[in-house]
């Protein structure tokens, strides 16, 4: 049987086993319908031209895992940001694990989906919100049909949180292949500040498959700064659909670090509603061996004087390939609209690939749009300064490409983070500049 | 200490360098002097090993050995260090990183091992103090944002650091106010000793007030058609190059 039929012949006996007769029960339904009609997207779509799934939907994936194994601290501590200094919303397998959580808070929530879909006190937002961004495709419907866990996350009005909230989703997968259908759900109220860190990392060599969709809804003034972390292991393939609708004078920021994984794919969508919204959306992705990954990235400008800046930087090795497909549409209402593009990529080894496609498609007249896209090797010029100062090729080249990938971490706002990452960008490289001064 | 022999070089099959000849002894101080275009960059870049540009005959020997087949961090290592005119930047790597970097490196070609913490420490403070350089400049990103001055006083930072037997200082005064000039050329004067040698690369005499040199070549063409003491310099600053190449004709 195939993973589609499989997935639809398993939904009526997960819609029974679910308890209540829960409000989306209909969104439920419509979902898997779509699913059904549409299928796993092949490389006949020309949004998934360049990537091909076709090597991750053999596996005999355990689509409803149960927790059986715990998961010590000890064994995971290295993947959370801080002990103390970050909220932490922690799922083994698709399920809640209250004891590696961090979830005291008050006058905001820092939840779970499941609370937030079954407790009355939830309704009213769930109705305003839940699947209200998400689009109609057959990714994130097939999510929307299975979804049960995720990440609740309201923030009210004018609260600046005061520290980062990690959401980690680990995979044991110990029997077998897993897949997993994480959903979260992010309301960010006027004026309110967050910063988030999403997460994804297999303990296991088994397949995973993870199919998650992230719905994040900033009202007027609100500033929302996502960090997406994907170092996943060599058999731990994700599809991301996040979804960010803007309202008023919003800012929000997406850094996306892929560094590790079989199949990445990034679709990732901005909808700004309300003038004088900023999005930013930054990237850097370091592959080798026959990693993919794919950013696929929608901006759309619907309202006036409205700001958008990319900006995705790519080093690829090995056999790896990588696909930058940003959209920028900007509609007839929105005039003055400032969007700009940028996708740099360095090709490391001769068999590395990078298929890159700027798209734009304007129907005001009054606007300041930009797109650039590079694919080069190192310059030259630079190499032989680094060279005269005594510095072999080797050492000089990751020089070359650690100074590339690090102009993007300027616009990440957790030292910590910061930190981390500059670290990995480092070992990955394999530069070793003595961060201790 | 550098002995060029009759050097031609070319980049794309045209003609730059058309027969050099050129003797650089140690405790001494050269200038190359010449208009825009004379070959002046090229010949800093060929001593130092860039590779764009191809020696169709002559020698370049360094310490008696010739050099012209090795690479350009080979070249360092023997103690050859090219002030670049245009210093690249390198966002994400501070100041400190990167001399440890390349000093580390030239120690690993020595078979040593990477110079302690330290001492390195004190090095870098101790240069750094020569050259009235402020300790927080030397976290900041290499090049990145700097003012032409502060470029140019990095060169020489990292110059002082590394003690070659050779520095090259190509264009060191262009783009310096007058004040920067003179803790530039102060620095350059303060590591200058018997036992190492200075070629100063350079459009206009300005910087010759400061760095004084025992010989001065005049390059055009791709030759060096006139040598002199610092008295050349000071005839070309104020009558220009019209007449030496009128001389020749």
């Amino acid at each position: 049987m195939s993973l589609k039929d499989k997935l639809v012949s398993s939904y009526l006996a997960f819609e029974d086993h679910l308890e209540d007769d829960s409000p989306i029960h209909d969104i439920r339904s419509k979902a898997i319908n779509v699913f059904e009609g549409k299928g796993f997207p092949t490389k006949k779509e020309e949004a998934w031209k360049y990537t091909s799934l076709k090597g991750i939907l053999n596996d005999d994936y355990c689509l409803f895992p149960k927790r059986d194994n715990d998961v010590e601290l000890k064994d995971v501590r290295k993947y959370f940001l801080h002990d103390i200094d970050t909220f932490k919303i922690v799922f083994i397998d698709g399920v809640y694990s209250s004891f590696l959580s961090e979830t005291t808070h008050d006058s905001m929530d820092i939840c779970l989906l499941s609370s937030a879909l079954s407790k009355s006190k939830y309704n009213a937002v769930v109705e305003a919100y839940y699947n209200k961004a998400a689009s109609q495709d057959s990714l994130t419907s097939l999510n929307t049909a299975f979804a049960k866990e995720g990440a609740y996350i309201c923030i009210p009005k004018n609260k600046e949180v005061e520290k980062p909230i990690e959401i980690i989703n680990f995979a044991t997968g110990n029997e077998a292949a897993l897949m997993l259908q994480p959903r979260n759900l992010i309301v960010v109220g006027e004026n309110a500040h967050v910063q988030i860190i999403e997460r994804h990392q297999s303990l296991t060599d088994h397949a995973i498959f993870t199919n998650s969709v992230t719905e994040i809804f900033a009202d007027k003034r609100a500033h929302v700064d996502y960090y997406k972390i994907q170092n996943d292991n060599s058999n731990a393939s994700i599809i991301d659909n996040t979804y960010i609708e803007q309202q008023r004078e919003s800012i929000c920021k997406v850094h996306t670090f892929s560094f590790g994984g079989k199949i990445i794919r990034n679709n990732l969508n901005f909808y700004q509603k309300g003038e004088y919204c900023d999005s930013i959306l930054k990237g850097i992705t370091i592959l080798k061996d026959k990693q993919h990954v794919d950013h696929n990235t929608l901006v759309q400008h619907i309202a006036p004087n409205c700001e958008s800046h990319q900006d995705y930087k790519g080093l690829y090795a090995g056999h790896s390939t990588g696909v930058f497909n940003g959209k920028v549409l900007v509609e007839k209402e929105a005039q003055k609209t400032n969007a700009f593009q940028q996708n740099n990529n360095i090709l490391i080894d001769d068999n590395a690939t990078i298929n890159a496609k700027p798209q734009l498609e304007i129907f005001a007249d009054d606007v300041k749009c930009s797109h650039g896209c590079t694919i080069g090797q190192f310059d030259e010029d630079a190499l032989f300064y680094l060279q005269t100062r005594g510095i072999a090729i080797k050492e000089a080249q990751a020089l070359l490409m650690y100074a590339f990938a690090n102009s993007v971490l300027e616009s990440v706002k957790i030292p910590e983070l910061e930190r981390r990452i500059n670290k990995i960008i480092a070992n990955k490289i394999g530069v070793n500049i003595g961060f201790d001064v | 200490m550098l002995q060029i022999k009759d050097l031609h070089a070319s980049v794309e099959e045209k003609d730059i360098l058309k027969g050099i000849n050129l003797d650089i002894k140690a405790g001494e101080v050269h200038a190359i002097m010449g208009p825009n275009g004379s070959g002046k960059s090229t010949l800093a870049s060929i001593i130092a090993g860039k590779e764009t540009f191809d020696i169709t005959k002559g020698e370049i020997a360094f310490n008696n050995e010739d050099i012209s087949e090795l690479n350009p961090e080979e070249r360092a290592h023997k103690g050859v260090f090219l002030s670049f005119q245009y210093p690249v930047e390198i966002p994400g790597v501070s100041v400190t990183n990167f001399i440890k970097t390349a000093i580390n490196e030239t120690r690993k070609s020595k078979g040593l091992k990477d110079m302690p913490a330290s001492e390195m420490l004190k090095l870098i403070k101790q240069k750094a103090d020569l050259l009235d350089i402020d300790r927080k400049f030397l976290s900041r990103s290499l090049n990145e944002g700097f003012s032409g001055g502060e470029k140019k006083r990095n060169e020489i930072f990292q110059m002082a650091m590394l003690e070659p037997k050779l520095a090259i200082l190509d264009e060191t005064d262009s783009g310096l106010d007058i004040d920067a000039l003179k803790i530039v050329a102060n620095g350059v004067n303060k590591l200058q000793n018997k036992d190492n040698a200075v070629l100063v690369i350079t459009h206009y005499q300005r910087l010759l007030d400061y760095i004084v040199p025992d010989f001065v070549h005049v390059l055009i063409d791709g030759r060096i058609v006139k040598s002199g003491t610092k008295d050349l310099a000071h005839e070309l600053e104020e009558k220009g190059y019209d007449w030496i190449k009128e001389e020749l004709v």
